[in-house]
């Protein structure tokens, strides 16, 4: 179905499924540990061999020399593949670097060379023994260095775009600003640091491969795995039922499904591979580091009159920008504007989509420029918001926004968080030896409808199976499509078989943007909609005032079962949602605000959040229950992205030092107290069939800027640079007496 | 990880025996630290001894009033063991500071003094690493630096010894006891067990080659309030980027070791005369000489600080 009119009522609205807060259907599996992931598919094949990936140990340069001669003899050892002997590789659409390097590096730890052993000891014993004499070259290393002079870019995704967004004079309208801000904040390269590591498990059947992995996206990684191999596309099965987590990690084919498929042909069996976790910030892709530039200009009664946004990030030749200054094209008015985005090369390893690209760090600034902004302005930081809220995109005012309940999100969390209680004068509360301050800031992410199709098969057994390739990355996709396909169909959630991620289903969204809930959902709609179609032919019934409920059929005052359609044989509705142009017509966003309190040790400069609360538009709420876990999972993220996480680039020999989880830090238990997060009860007509957006980015849009102005009102230092670790204050905070 | 042989001891004269004439032979106690540098080719053991069944397990009085506490005492026995916790209390805080609770329990008192550096250079066999690999350089000097030392460090090596039950040790004068291969016994004092890297960044220790660790001795209880100030960027379960063990007496007298700074436990014992003055000329004596990199320049004023923290509750206790 084409969605190009906005959805009226429809089936969905009676929410008597759709809407509440059902446990995750696949919960049981997870807590048992029966669910299979990547590295475990046992059941499906009996001993695979186990591929161990051998990472560069240079930054840049080439390969002079690899002796393989001890390794290939070691205890166990089957095969070993390097770019040498692997046949021509192609590489995949989004890939930038080759996922097996050699001779020439692109960059640290890429991989060159998998082993292939009877076990992963012996594997990993003998990727110890392969001697490779490295040629070093020069690399690009220091982003701030090489930003100045890194060329002014586009946005990535595709066209040619101007290079700079201007609307009205921003020069001149600041220029005359009675009251203007111009600061420039960074924000470090981060890791993903999911659970599960990448893995893949790949067997050959003559010239047909399947791979079970771990990948976010099942129809992009099987084509890029086919470009990479140089086979069919239709010639690989690419599975990935349960993923220990991803956020954008795993949205690309990475090297483990590579290697495990190389390494599969070459010693003959089916192979598997896991990526030891201190590989996997340097071999896979990362959040780019950006340096970013606010300028704000306003009149003294706080409207906006001008206001600038300027990024820059690098990446590797090739590569893309992180597009951090998106949200300052429309959050907040003002009649002069410019945004702009400068990439720099680096030789460092691949950046690309971690959770909410672009939004994610762009907010971690823009809102600390705005709470500074608030500040000088003389005005409560709420309020400031409030008054430059808009209601179109202020760079096509022609555009309304579909939903925007941005100044309700700040009202009821105010309300909620008790912020008229904040003394707006930074370092002014104490609670022992600790400085306590409350921080807030806006949330904001766009959400977008893609593509997404199912299938559905209602059976003679009574039981309504729904397939897509959609996956679930610990988001909750099982269970609100599920949820979805029983609304539609008028049949309780336990009637309800959900398949997913499996290349012999329709091709799906798939999870990544915050599009996939919304999408994948409207997929399964419309899937439903043929579906039901089907069923009322069969009965007889017309299909448009047809009624699905309680497993009857009713039209008019007749009435069936459903299950008298199925006697005949079993029922199938297949279709995709497809969008229209109603994202053109409409800026289709989602909202929030965050609420953070954190406490400032006096004496040390330690951080420690207190509380947190969270307000969310985001249309209709499929499962009040996993949206929540997203929205608290998203927080806890930005609570790292504040105060912790940072990969640490050593800019001698180009890569990131703290590579494993003792080092780079992520938030425990411990540094999570206390969450909530509200939802506005609403749906968006314009955004989805199921009128529902996106929330798993909007959590972590803003998050950060929350903490660092909660640190600010705390100490009266404000620190721009990510992440707000405690010497960036130490030796300005109030007298620790 | 490379192919090993594995042994059960049977004592420890015997296990000291082995360990010093079968080459490449390491003990394993606990294994939470020596596994994770085997699989990373970190450590490159040929041979095993495993030490746990020997016992050692007990936490006993000695003779003075004191305490002996077994090499092979799990740090979670040891935390919550009643005696601890009411004489040596910067002792317990200090463990429980440490790592997580799982580790804790499989984590050993001699394996604890005897954790290897969290360098992170030294966790990634592609650097030149001095401690790692002799005479290769060290890659943390001009690199990545904010957790390393700021005292006691060489032109070889700004590593520090992570274990903070080695720094409430210090500040207890403990006394670590040995048995060598020829089954001689020996105590020697925690203020000259750990080393300074020097140029030979690798030996780290006092014991000999085989030396085996049978206990630690504290010796009687000194009274005062004691006190572990661990700082670091996330609330649990992260090294130290400093931290305080601290026994303050009602007068203001007292001791103080830092961990977190330099390749041992950090204790200047004449820079205790001042503690009566404040924690400001307590660090100017204990940190006299801190070479700092860039990255952990912090650290030198962060110690003063997090000192100024422990005598204020101590003042206000
Ligand atoms: C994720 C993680 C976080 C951690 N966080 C902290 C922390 O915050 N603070 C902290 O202090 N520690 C921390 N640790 C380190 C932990 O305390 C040590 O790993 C542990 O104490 C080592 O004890 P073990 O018995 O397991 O030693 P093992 O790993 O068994 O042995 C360590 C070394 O001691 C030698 N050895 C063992 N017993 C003897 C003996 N009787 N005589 C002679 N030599 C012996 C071994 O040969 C080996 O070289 C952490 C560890 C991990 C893995
Ligand atoms: S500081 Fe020490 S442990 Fe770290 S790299 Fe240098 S020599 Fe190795």
């Amino acid at each position: 179905m084409k969605f190009d009119t906005p959805a009226g009522a429809n089936p969905i609205d009676r929410t008597a499924v759709v809407g509440r807060p059902h446990d995750r259907i696949d919960g049981p599996l997870k807590t048992t540990g029966t669910a299979p992931y990547a590295y475990e598919h046992h059941a499906e094949v009996r001993n695979p061999a186990c591929g161990y990936i051998l990472g560069s140990a240079i930054g840049k340069g080439r390969i002079g020399a690899m002796d393989l001669a001890e390794a290939k003899t070691a205890p166990g050892v089957l095969a070993i593949v390097t770019a040498q002997d692997a046949g021509k590789l192609g590489k995949g659409k989004f890939n930038t670097a080759k996922l097996l390097g050699g001779p020439d590096i692109d960059h640290y730890h890429q991989a060159i060379a998998v082993v292939v052993a009877e076990t992963f000891e012996q594997a990993r014993a003998a990727a110890a023994l392969i001697r490779v004499d490295y040629i070093r070259a020069k690399g690009r290393f220091d982003l701030a260095e090489e930003l100045k002079t890194a060329p002014l870019t586009g946005n990535s995704n595709g066209g040619a775009p101007p290079k700079e967004a201007r609307v009205g004079d921003f020069e001149q309208a600041f220029a005359a600003a009675p009251v203007t801000l111009d600061a420039t904040y960074t924000t470090p390269d981060q890791s993903h640091m999911m659970m599960e590591p990448f893995a893949s498990l790949a067997a050959w059947h003559g010239d047909e491969l399947t791979v079970w992995t771990s990948n976010q996206m099942i129809d992009w990684g099987r084509t890029d795995l086919a470009i990479t191999l140089g086979i069919p596309k239709e010639k690989i099965r690419f599975l990935s039922p349960y993923v220990g987590g991803g956020f954008g990690g795993k949205l690309f084919l990475r090297a483990d499904a590579v290697m495990a498929a190389l390494g599969a042909r070459a010693a003959k069996r089916p192979v598997k591979v896991a990526m030891p976790r201190p590989l996997m910030a340097n071999n896979s892709t990362h959040r780019p580091a950006t340096v970013q530039r606010i300028r704000i200009g306003a009149t003294r009664e706080g409207t906006i009159t001008a206001i600038a946004h300027e990024s820059g990030s690098g990446d590797l030749p090739g590569g893309r920008p992180e597009t951090a200054v998106n949200q300052s094209k429309l959050l907040y008015a003002g009649a002069n504007r410019l945004t702009a985005m400068r990439l720099a090369v680096l030789d460092l390893p691949e950046g690309n989509a971690m959770r909410a690209p672009g939004e994610a760090p762009g907010m971690m600034a823009l809102e600390i420029a705005i709470d500074e902004m608030a500040e000088r302005l003389g005005m409560d930081p709420i309020a400031f918001r409030v008054k430059n809220d808009t209601q179109v995109d202020p760079e096509k005012p022609e555009r309304p926004f579909s939903e925007r309940n941005l100044v309700r999100c700040l009202r009821e969390g105010a309300d909620r968080f008790g912020w008229a209680r904040r003394d707006p004068r930074p370092g002014q509360v104490r609670d022992g030896r600790w400085l306590i301050g409350m921080g807030m800031a806006a949330a904001f992410r766009n959400s977008s409808l893609v593509p997404s199709g199912a299938r559905v098969r209602l059976g003679r057994d009574g039981i309504l199976v729904v397939e897509t390739d959609m996956t679930d990355i610990g988001t909750g996709s099982y269970t609100i499509i599920g949820q979805t396909a029983a609304e539609m169909l008028g049949l309780p959630l336990n009637k309800v078989q959900v398949r997913l991620a499996d290349s012999r289903f329709p091709v799906s969204a798939g999870s990544g943007g915050q599009f996939g809930a919304a999408s994948s959902t409207s997929g399964v709609y419309a899937a439903c909609l043929k579906l039901r179609e089907a069923v009322a032919q069969r009965l007889g019934f017309n299909t448009t005032d047809a009624v699905f409920e309680g497993g009857t059929v009713k039209s008019g005052n007749r009435s069936a079962d459903l299950a008298d359609a199925t006697r005949a044989g079993d029922l199938t509705g297949e279709d995709k949602v497809e969008p229209g142009d109603l994202e053109k017509k409409y800026q289709i966003s989602t909202f929030g605000a965050h609420f953070v309190e954190v406490g400032v040790d006096a004496y040390t400069g330690v951080m420690r959040v207190r509380r947190m609360l969270a307000v969310c538009d985001a249309g209709r709420i499929l499962n009040p229950k996993t949206a929540r876990s997203q929205v608290i999972g998203a927080m806890t993220m930005g609570v790292g992205g504040a105060l912790m996480e940072e990969l640490a680039v050593d800019k001698r020999f180009g890569f990131f030092v703290n590579h494993d989880l003792a080092s780079y830090e992520v938030p425990v238990h411990l540094d999570i107290p206390h969450q909530e997060v509200l939802f506005l009860d609403g749906t968006d007509d314009k955004a989805s069939p199921m009128k529902a957006k996106g929330v798993g980015e909007l959590g972590l849009c803003g998050v950060g800027a929350a903490v660092a102005n909660a640190v600010y009102n705390a100490t009266g230092v404000r620190v721009r640079d990510y992440p707000v670790t405690l010497e960036k204050h130490l030796d300005r905070l109030p007298g620790a007496a | 990880m490379r192919a090993f042989t594995y042994e059960r001891a049977d004592s420890a004269r015997d296990a000291a025996a082995r360990a010093a004439s079968t080459p490449g032979a390491k003990f394993i106690a606990g294994g939470t630290n020596l596994l994770d540098l085997m699989k990373l080719e970190i450590e490159t053991p040929r041979h095993l001894i495993d030490v746990n069944g020997l016992g050692f397990d007990r936490i006993e009085k000695t003779g003075d009033g004191g305490l002996r506490i077994g090499a092979l005492v799990r740090n979670t026995d040891l935390a919550a063991d009643m005696r601890v916790r009411k004489d040596y209390g910067v002792l317990s805080r200090a463990l429980l500071a440490g790592a997580s609770g799982q580790l804790r329990n499989k984590a050993t008192t001699a394996g604890n003094l005897l954790q290897r550096t969290r360098c992170p250079y030294f966790y990634d066999t592609n650097q030149p690493c001095n401690k790692r690999k002799p005479g290769s350089g060290c890659a943390a000097i001009g690199g990545y630096s904010r957790q390393l030392a700021v005292i006691g460090s060489s032109e070889s090596c700004i590593a520090t010894h992570p274990s903070d039950m080695a720094v409430a040790l210090r500040a207890l004068d403990a006394t670590v006891e040995t048995v060598n291969a020829a089954g001689q016994a020996r105590a020697i004092p925690i203020a000259d067990f750990h080393r300074l890297p020097g140029d030979t960044p690798h030996i780290e220790t006092a014991l000999a080659p085989g030396e085996f660790i049978t206990g630690v001795t504290l010796p009687k209880p000194i009274g005062g309030r004691h006190y572990y100030e661990k700082v670091r960027d996330r609330a649990s379960y992260a090294f130290a980027l400093v931290s305080v063990a601290a026994v303050i007496h009602k007068d203001g007298t007292g001791r103080v070791a830092l961990g977190g700074v330099a390749h041992k436990p950090w204790r200047v014992e004449a820079a205790e005369t001042a503690m009566p003055e404040g924690a400001r000329a307590v660090s100017a004596r204990l940190l006299a000489g801190a070479r700092p990199t860039h990255d952990n320049a912090f650290k030198v004023p962060l110690a003063e600080r997090a000192l100024a923290a422990v005598m204020m509750q101590a003042r206000t206790a």
